[in-house]
C-alpha cells in the first residue's frame, strides 16, 4: 500500500509533511492545555506566516537560483490586499473563516499580478544584477503601500492614492458607516484579528504540497536545469525565462497568502514593516535552513522568530547574542568534522549538505 | 561546485557564496538596525515575591523613538517607587518593542506571562494600537498608554485609557486657549500635512476656531521631504498680514520655522503644540530665536510644583524628565488612585482588574506632573491644557 514510500524524495516530503503535522497536533494540545506561555501563543500565527514566507522564498532562491531581495513586498501586497479584502466583506460575510480563506486568496491573486508583472523585467537579469533589482522592486512596493488611502463603506470600496501628501481619510468621502481600512503613512489600523493557527498551519501544508511537488514534476525539475546551467538548458529547448517566471510568480503568490494571514493577524500594521530587513530576516531563513531545503526552512523560520523573544532576559545583549547564536549556527552547519561525526553517530543518515545536492 | 566545503578554493564567486554573503551582510544590517531590539527595564520596587501589585511598561528603548520609551520606562519605574505603599506595593517591568506593532505585541505577551496585572504603555501610537486590540480581547487587561495620541487607541475599547490628550481634542484645546490669550491676533496655520500628528490638531483646531471666531487669515503645509526652507510659506503668510503662526508641528521643523522668519525680519508670534517640546535642545540652533514661543505642552521640568519628581528623576536616571515621563509618571499614580477606589490589592487578578478599573478611572481625580486629571468613559482624559512661553532659556508658564 505504501508502495510510492519506496522512492527516496517521496519519503523525504512525506517525512517532512508528518512534522508538520505532528508539530501542529502537539501545539494545539499544549496551547488548549495552557501549556504554552502566552508569548509564543501569540507569536504561533506570525511563526505560520514566516514559514510560508520561508518556503517561497526557497523555491526562488534554492530551487530556481534567483537571488530575490525584495521578497517583503510581495508579502506587503498580499497583507494589504488581504486586509482590504477581509474588511470590506466583514457586513457581507459574517464568518471569520470564509472571510480569512478569501482574504488569502485574494492575497495571493494580487501578489501573484504583482509578481508576473515585475518579473517581466527582472527576470531578464541574473546574479548580482537581479538581486539589486528586486531589492529596489521591495522598495518601491513599500513607498506605494505608504501612499494608498483606502475605505470602505455601503456604496463600495474608495481607493486614493495619496501622491501629493495632501490626502487624508477624509477625502475619501465616506458615509458615516464608513470605515478607513488603510490610513497612508499610518498603515492598516483597526483591522479584525482574524487569522488563526489553524489557518496557518493549513497554509503552511498547503505552500508545501505546492513547492514539493512543483519541485518534483517536470517542470521543477526545468527550473532545476535552469537553474544549474542555464546555457545546457537552452540548449535542449527549454524556456529559461518561462521557468524562471514559474517560480518566482507561485513564489509571490505563496508569499502574497502569508502576507494577508499575517495582515490579519494584527490590529494595525504600518507599510514600513515589510523593510528590507523583513526581506533579508527571510533570506537568513533560507539560508539557514539550507538553500533547496523545506524543511530546513521551516524549523530555522520557526527558530529564529522565537529566538530573539526567548533572549529578552538577555535585555540590551539580546541582538548580540542572536547573532552569535546566528554564527555558530552557519560554522557549526558547515564543519566537516562535526559532520563526520553526525555520520559516525547516526551511520545511515544523510546529512543536510547531501539532502540539498540530493534535491538539487 | 561550493567553495564552502573548504575543500577547494576557488577565488571564482558562485551563486551560492554570493547568497551566502548578501545574507551574512544582511544578517548584519538587521543588527544594526534593530541594534539590541529589547532590554528588560528589570525594574524591581519592592521584593518580588508576589505582595506587589506589577505593572508593565512597552516602549522603544532601541531604535530611532528610543529616548521616547527610555523616558517612559523611567517614569513608570520612578513612580512605582514613591507610589508603594505599605499595604500597596508596586513593581515594574519594562520591555522594549522597537516602536513595533508586532515586537509590542510579543513584549505584551511576554509582560503577561510575567504576571502583569496592568500595563502602562506602548509608547508609540501604531504600537498602541496594535496592543490596544490585544488587550480588550479576552482575557482583558487594563491598559493606560501614556503617549499615544491618536483617537483609535481608546476607540471602543473597554479597557483602554489615555494619559495624554488625543490629537482632536489637543488642537481644540489650542483654539481654545488662543481665543482666551489672543483674541485680536490674525492667524496663520501651519502644518505637516503628511503626518498624523499634525494634521490631526490641524483640523480639530480649524473646526473649533471656526467656532470661536478667530481670525484664520491663512494656511500653509509642508511634508517631511520638504523641511529644509520654509521662507516660500512665510512670505505667503506674511502677505496676508498673519501677525500669529499656529503650528502643530515636531520641534525640528519649527527650528527651520523660526530660523526662516528671523531671517527674513518677518515679527511674529508663534504657538505650538506638545510635539515642539525639546526645541531648546536642537543641535545648532540659536535657542534666543525660541524667546517668547508660546507652547501647549502638559508638562515643563523648571516649575515649582514639580521641583520633587525633577530632582528625583536626575538622581536616578541623570536626565532633565521630558513629558514622556511625566505622562508615564501620572498614568501610574492614576493605576494606585484606581485600584483604591475599586477596592483592589496587589494579589487582583488581571482580567479583574480590567473589569473593575475602567470604572474606578471614571471616579478618580488625579493631581499630577501635567495637571489635574479626570477621565471620560471613552477612556480619554480630561485635562485643563497649559500654556508655557519661552523665556530667558525656560519654560514660564503664560
Amino acid at each position: 500500500m505504501f508502495k510510492f514510500l519506496q522512492n527516496k524524495k517521496t519519503r523525504s516530503d512525506f517525512l517532512t509533511y508528518a512534522l508538520v503535522i505532528l508539530a501542529f497536533i502537539v501545539v494545539s494540545f499544549l496551547k488548549d492545555a495552557g501549556m504554552i506561555p502566552r508569548m509564543i501563543a501569540g507569536q504561533l500565527v506570525p511563526i505560520c506566516a514566516y514559514i510560508v514566507m520561508a518556503i517561497s522564498l526557497n523555491l526562488v532562491v534554492g530551487v530556481a537560483g534567483d537571488l530575490s531581495l525584495g521578497h517583503a513586498g510581495f508579502m506587503s501586497v498580499g497583507a494589504y490586499s488581504g486586509i482590504v479584502a477581509a474588511m470590506s466583506l466583514s457586513e457581507a460575510i459574517p464568518n471569520d473563516t470564509v472571510r480569512l480563506v478569501i482574504a488569502l486568496i485574494v492575497g495571493a491573486a494580487c501578489a501573484a499580478l504583482a509578481g508576473f508583472l515585475i518579473g517581466i523585467p527582472v527576470l531578464r537579469l541574473s546574479g548580482d544584477y537581479l538581486a539589486i533589482v528586486t531589492l529596489a522592486f521591495g522598495e518601491i512596493i513599500k513607498e506605494v503601500v505608504t501612499c494608498l488611502i483606502v475605505g470602505v463603506d455601503e456604496r463600495g470600496l474608495h481607493v486614493l492614492f495619496n501622491l501629493t501628501g495632501k490626502l487624508t481619510v477624509d477625502n475619501l468621502g465616506l458615509s458615516e458607516t464608513g470605515v478607513a481600512i488603510i490610513k497612508g503613512a499610518q498603515g492598516a489600523s483597526g483591522t479584525d484579528m482574524i487569522s488563526t493557527l489553524f489557518a496557518g498551519f493549513v497554509l503552511v501544508m498547503v505552500a508545501l504540497v505546492i513547492v514539493l511537488n512543483l519541485v518534483r514534476s517536470r517542470t521543477g525539475r526545468a527550473i532545476l536545469a535552469v537553474r544549474d546551467n542555464r546555457i545546457a538548458a537552452e540548449s535542449v529547448g527549454i524556456s529559461t525565462t518561462k521557468y524562471r517566471m514559474i517560480a518566482f510568480v507561485v513564489s509571490a503568490a505563496l508569499a502574497g497568502a502569508a502576507g494577508a494571514l499575517f495582515g490579519n493577524s494584527f490590529s494595525q500594521l504600518s507599510a514600513t514593516k515589510f523593510d528590507f530587513n523583513m526581506s533579508i530576516l527571510i533570506l537568513v531563513f533560507v539560508v539557514l535552513g539550507g538553500l533547496g531545503n523545506m524543511r530546513g526552512s521551516i524549523i530555522a523560520a520557526t527558530i529564529l522568530t522565537i529566538l530573539p523573544e526567548a533572549l529578552r532576559q538577555f535585555s540590551d545583549y539580546r541582538m548580540l547574542v542572536y547573532a552569535i547564536v546566528l554564527i555558530l549556527v552557519m560554522i557549526g552547519t558547515n564543519n566537516d568534522s562535526l559532520k563526520n561525526l553526525v555520520a559516525r553517530v547516526i551511520p545511515k543518515r544523510k546529512t543536510s549538505e547531501e539532502e540539498v545536492s540530493a534535491d538539487a | 561546485m561550493s567553495c564552502l566545503t573548504g575543500k577547494s578554493f576557488n577565488p571564482v564567486m558562485n551563486r551560492r557564496s554570493v547568497i551566502a554573503g548578501v545574507a551574512g551582510l544582511g544578517a548584519v544590517g538587521i543588527l544594526a538596525g534593530c541594534s539590541g531590539n529589547e532590554s528588560e527595564g528589570g525594574s524591581t520596587a519592592a521584593a518580588d515575591d508576589g505582595s506587589a501589585f506589577k505593572i508593565g511598561a512597552i516602549g522603544p528603548l532601541t531604535g530611532s523613538a528610543a529616548s521616547y520609551g527610555t523616558s517612559v520606562c523611567n517614569g513608570v519605574e520612578l513612580a512605582c517607587k514613591d507610589f508603594s505603599t505599605d499595604d500597596l506595593k508596586f513593581v515594574s517591568k519594562s520591555e522594549d518593542d522597537v516602536a513595533d506593532g508586532e515586537k509590542s505585541v510579543n513584549a505584551f505577551n511576554s509582560l503577561a506571562d510575567w504576571g502583569m496585572q496592568a500595563l502602562v504603555g506602548p509608547t508609540t501610537t501604531g504600537a498602541s494600537l496594535a496592543v490596544a486590540e490585544v488587550a480588550n480581547q479576552d482575557p482583558q487587561m487594563f491598559m493606560i498608554t501614556p503617549s499615544a495620541s491618536s483617537p483609535d487607541v481608546t476607540a471602543d475599547k473597554t479597557c483602554v485609557f489615555q494619559a495624554c490628550f488625543n490629537d482632536p481634542n489637543q488642537g481644540a484645546n489650542a483654539a481654545t486657549k488662543l481665543a482666551e490669550m489672543f483674541p485680536d491676533e490674525k492667524f496663520v496655520v501651519f502644518y505637516n500635512s503628511g503626518d498624523t500628528y499634525s494634521s490631526g490638531i490641524r483640523d480639530a483646531f480649524v473646526a473649533k476656531a471656526e467656532e470661536l471666531k478667530l481670525n484664520i487669515v491663512d494656511e500653509e503645509t509642508f511634508k517631511d521631504d520638504s523641511a529644509t526652507s520654509f521662507t516660500n510659506q512665510l512670505t505667503k503668510a506674511k502677505d496676508a498680514g498673519a501677525t500669529m503662526i499656529f503650528a502643530p508641528i515636531y520641534y525640528t521643523p519649527a527650528s527651520v520655522l523660526l530660523a526662516n522668519a528671523n531671517e527674513m525680519g518677518y515679527d511674529v508670534k508663534m504657538m505650538g503644540c506638545d510635539g515642539m517640546d525639546g526645541i531648546l535642545g536642537v543641535e545648532g540652533f540659536d535657542t534666543s530665536l525660541a524667546e517668547g514661543l508660546y507652547l501647549m505642552t502638559p508638562f515643563s521640568a523648571d516649575e515649582e510644583k514639580n521641583a520633587d519628581f525633577v530632582a528625583a528623576y536626575k538622581d536616578a536616571y541623570d536626565e532633565v524628565p521630558d513629558q514622556f515621563a511625566a505622562d508615564a509618571y501620572d498614568a501610574v499614580h492614576a493605576v494606585s488612585l484606581a485600584l483604591a477606589e475599586a477596592g483592589l490589592g496587589a494579589d487582583a487578578d488581571p482580567a479583574d482588574v480590567a473589569a473593575k478599573l475602567p470604572e474606578a478611572m471614571t471616579k478618580i481625580t488625579v493631581e499630577g506632573l501635567t495637571g489635574t486629571l479626570t477621565w471620560n468613559d471613552k477612556g480619554e482624559v480630561e485635562k485643563d491644557p497649559m500654556v508655557y512661553v519661552i523665556k530667558d532659556g525656560k519654560y514660564v508658564a503664560a
